[in-house]
């Protein structure tokens, strides 16, 4: 055993320039290739959305076409989502959790390598359809049918595949992660001991693996729909276009968990070492956690209070869907339990981390108001429900990856980051993205439907407020990215603590990190 | 470029009103918040809506309250020694059950007003209302009415890029149409909602509720507004490209304005029975087919018949040009792949002016033309 272990080590090391990243097997790279990606992937979505932003700047069109206006919505989201969001939680997984628990890697690490190289390959055939006849698909990134058949130009096939691949590699990263976390674990190290952002991506990773195959099911009934004369989804051959929203939404809100349930894990990884506190309610929280991937499962047609289904069945929706409003309370709740009677400090890993915690909670009532069905039938579509989706995804997981990213930043580095340039981008971010999309909510409310190009001049001031926030926003994230490469190239040591508060196996080992993270097991206690 | 700065101005003062505006500013003014409305059931639900709002601001006060007090006195640089407590049963136990008991006071009136919505009792009338790529068709099913709602000419001329018109200058600009969907006030009325392509959304705020209109569906739902007026609303549901250019509109009136309103609608279906029986000469189809175009056509070929992204040019185009009329009609009746089929939207002269239209405008000039009794034939 250790005579292959030393042999591997030799032969990881030998490889360098571009060799070291195209066959790459060592967590801590492959962590760092998913996070560039991302990084890449939220620049060209947030160009995306500030192409609408631009358009919808005053009423009138003056821009784009309205089809490639729809193009930018759909891309904006299905590159944000799939794009940014995951690749950057399962980034940190890659950098975290081998660390937390006292690994050498990850447990499956060549799968690991083919996860991240499928990614660019899957983005690459989803954005090659904006340079092919009918253009990118502008269907929206829900992608109803039968919109997104019959009615769709013929490049969708490359975007049915795109989401194949992209479901590939999901499914494999979270195969790799649960095989990490349950085998690969430090003795001592036992299942309520472990790092609240390794539970929360153990749960997230068994979620992606129940909802990749219903939306590659989906994805593959379209296609078929397609090619093939089917007709799962046309109503002229017998077919059902709810049933499409009813698949899709099994596995769109479990979705939407995936991505903030990382978020949630970094924020309880955070806020305990500024509050210089233990986490206040450990096992609520994973049974929080626990609860909300449950009840993510029997929520799904929320999404559809408008589609005409039964009474019953709306009645049922509606009163699970609020039920999450109780686990998601007790994670806020104890966050602020854990910063109570704390002695806090204000690095940026914690300003995000409470502009998290405020914000995300904004959009978590927001949220509970568009489950009541009722008041569902007026919020749907309109851009009360964008107001609710970005404050819980921009403001809440967004806002979380940032927050990791300063306070694992020195550990992957080795370096510092500029603490004054950092507190700078916090408050750009948080009050430009406040003035980007709190105006949302009351444009909605007042009747402006989502996804159009143009818009009622009762609307205009509420829609040119937006677009001057997102361009700061949008704008600002050029700091940041400009913060990371200055930590990158060099700056103040950082310690193996790092930061005077922090707790766990990972602040034990050198800034940055040995290539082979633990060699010999740490004892936890 | 001077609206803009114009705008910068204004918006401003407005960043700051809506920072400091108090709750009950926002409740009132409807260009901040959902409209009352003017039915039974949309004052209810904005009652709702009111309802959990107020419950959230004062969670979210509460919360945050806590949380900012926190952040003011335990912090460090003021000397603050962190306690190392991290776990109280009661606590949680507490901030488990509040929450519930607030989801079963938000539970109840919800519930009531979901049932009243959907409880589907006998209407006094019905009217089918069918979404299509782009444009919205009522028929009313006890009357013999049937008509399409497009939008408005000066919105639609406003609307196209770079089009030079400023939209503040417009009437009711992207809400208004050709023909509105009328109901008389205080009558119970029944919406047969549906599509004929892809997934549309019947929404007009004032009535309190939005109904997806899906092909091979017919979704039920009912109003009964209480006074006369204008209501607006568009098409909710991401339906292509023009989705955000199908507005509905809806005229509430007085019964007896109404049944006058049906007998005008009565004599014009017939005034178009009579021209569908008729010859009609090359200029008359031309106009007519031009008028008939641009509402029903141009969306996807375009104006100059050049057509845009997967919408084939009919500019020079094969059917138009090279094959019989006959078959040209044909297609226009039935349809083909993402192309409707027109035959169950237009009557007979309306087709046909269509047809001779395209075969004879943009430089295509196969000077033949079909005449609205051929038509008919070939249905
Ligand atoms: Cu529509």
């Amino acid at each position: 055993m250790s005579t292959a272990i030393t042999h591997e080590e030799e032969h990881h090391e030998d490889l360098t320039g571009w060799r070291r990243w195209v066959f790459a097997t060592n967590h801590k790279d492959i962590g760092t290739m998913y996070l560039w990606f991302s990084f890449a992937m939220f620049l060209l979505g947030g160009a995306f959305a500030l192409v609408i932003r631009a358009e919808l700047f005053v009423p009138g069109l003056q821009l784009v076409e309205p089809d490639f206006f729809n193009q930018m919505t759909t891309m904006h989201g299905l590159i944000m989502v799939f794009g940014a969001v995951m690749p950057a939680t399962v980034g940190m997984a890659n950098w975290m959790v081998p660390l937390m628990i006292g690994a050498p890697d990850m447990a499956l690490p060549r799968m690991n390598n083919w996860s991240f190289w499928i990614l660019p390959f899957a983005f690459s055939l989803l954005v090659s359809t904006f340079f092919m006849e009918g253009g990118a698909p502008a269907f929206g990134w829900t992608f109803y049918a039968p919109l997104s058949t019959t009615f769709a130009p013929s490049t969708t096939d490359f975007f049915i595949f795109g989401v194949h691949l992209m479901g590939f590699s999901s499914i494999m990263g979270s195969i790799n992660i649960i095989a990490t976390i349950l085998n690969l674990r430090a003795p001592g190290m036992t299942l309520m001991k472990l790092p609240l952002f390794v539970w929360t991506w153990l749960i997230t990773a068994f979620l992606l693996i129940a909802v990749m195959p219903v939306l590659a099911g989906a994805v593959t009934m379209m296609l078929m729909d397609r090619n093939f004369g089917t007709s799962f989804f046309d109503a002229a051959g017998g077919g059902d276009p709810v049933l499409f929203q009813h698949v899709f939404w099994f596995f769109g809100h479990p979705e939407v968990y995936i991505m903030i349930l990382p978020a949630f894990g970094i924020v309880s990884q955070i806020i305990p070492t500024f509050a210089r506190k233990p986490l206040f309610g450990y096992a609520s929280m994973v049974y929080a956690v626990a609860a909300i991937a449950f009840l993510s499962f029997i929520v799904w047609a929320h999404h559809m209070f408008a589609v005409g289904m039964p009474v019953a069945g709306e009645l049922y929706f509606m009163y699970a869907t609020t039920l999450i409003a109780i686990p998601t309370g007790v994670k806020v709740f104890n966050w602020v339990a854990t910063m109570w009677r704390g002695a806090m400090t204000f690095e940026t890993p914690m300003l995000f981390a409470i502009a998290f915690v405020v914000l995300f909670t904004i959009g978590g009532l927001s949220g509970l108001m568009l489950g009541v069905a009722p008041a569902d039938k007026q919020y749907h579509d309109t851009y009360f429900v964008v107001a609710h989706f970005h404050y819980v995804l921009v403001t809440g997981a967004v806002f979380a990856l940032m927050a990791g990213t300063y306070y694992w930043l020195p550990k992957w580095t080795g370096y510092m980051y500029d603490e004054r340039l950092g507190k700078i981008h916090f408050w750009i971010s948080t009050i430009s993205v406040n003035v980007l999309f709190f105006p949302m909510h009351f444009s909605g409310l007042a009747g402006m439907p989502r996804r159009i190009p143009d818009y009622a001049v009762q609307f205009a001031d509420w829609n040119f407020l937006s677009s001057v926030g997102g361009f700061v926003f949008g704008f600002s994230q050029l700091l940041f990215f400009y913060i990371v490469i200055k930590a990158i190239r060099g700056g103040e040591p950082a310690t193996n603590r790092v930061w005077e508060g922090a707790e766990g196996l990972e602040w034990t080992l050198s800034s940055p990190p040995p290539h082979h993270s633990f060699t010999v097991p740490p004892e936890v206690r | 470029m001077s609206v803009i700065k114009q705008c910068l101005v204004s918006h401003t003062l407005l960043l700051i009103t809506m920072l400091v505006a108090p709750f009950s500013v926002l409740a009132e003014e409807s260009k901040f918040n959902m409209p009352r409305g003017v039915t039974e059931i949309s004052e209810e639900v904005y009652d709702i809506h009111m309802l959990v709002f107020y419950i959230c601001c004062v969670i979210g006060i509460a919360v945050f309250a806590v949380m900012f007090y926190s952040l003011l006195k335990h912090r460090k640089s003021v000397g603050a020694v962190p306690s190392q407590f991290h776990d109280n049963t009661a606590v949680e136990i507490i901030w488990t059950l509040v929450p519930t008991l607030i989801l079963v006071l938000i539970a109840v009136p919800a519930t009531k007003t979901l049932l009243k919505i959907e409880v589907d009792r006998e209407a006094d009338m019905s009217i089918k209302v069918t979404g299509w790529q782009w444009k919205w068709q009522y028929e009313y099913l006890d009357e013999d009415i049937s008509f399409f709602s497009n939008l408005s000419e000066a919105s639609n001329q406003a609307r196209q890029r770079a089009s030079g018109i400023d939209p503040s200058t417009v009437e009711n600009y992207l809400l208004d149409v050709d023909n509105p969907v009328v109901i008389p006030v205080n009558t119970r009325v029944r919406f047969l909602v549906t599509s004929a392509d892809v997934i549309h959304s019947w929404w007009v705020p004032a009535l309190g509720w939005k109904q997806d209109a899906i092909p091979g569906f017919i979704n039920t739902a009912w109003t009964e507004v209480k006074e006369p007026g204008i209501y607006r609303g568009q098409c909710a549901e991401l339906c292509g490209k023009d989705h955000g250019y199908m507005p509905v509109v809806l005229e509430a009136k007085s019964q007896a304005d109404y049944a006058e309103w049906v007998k005008e609608q009565q004599r014009k279906q017939e005034e178009a029975m009579l021209a569908s029986g008729r010859d009609w000469s090359m200029d008359e189809l031309m106009s007519r087919g031009e008028k008939i175009y641009t509402a029903n056509c141009a969306a996807c070929h375009q104006a100059n018949g050049e057509g845009i992204g997967m919408f084939p040019a009919l500019k020079g185009s094969p059917v138009a040009t090279q094959g019989s009329v006959e078959e040209h009609t044909k297609l226009v009746l039935n349809g083909l792949n993402a192309m409707p089929a027109f035959g169950a939207q237009l009557n007979d002269a309306d087709i046909a002016a269509i047809v001779t239209y395209e075969r004879n405008a943009w430089g295509n000039d196969v000077g033949d033309m079909i005449q609205p009794s051929a038509v008919k034939a070939l249905r």
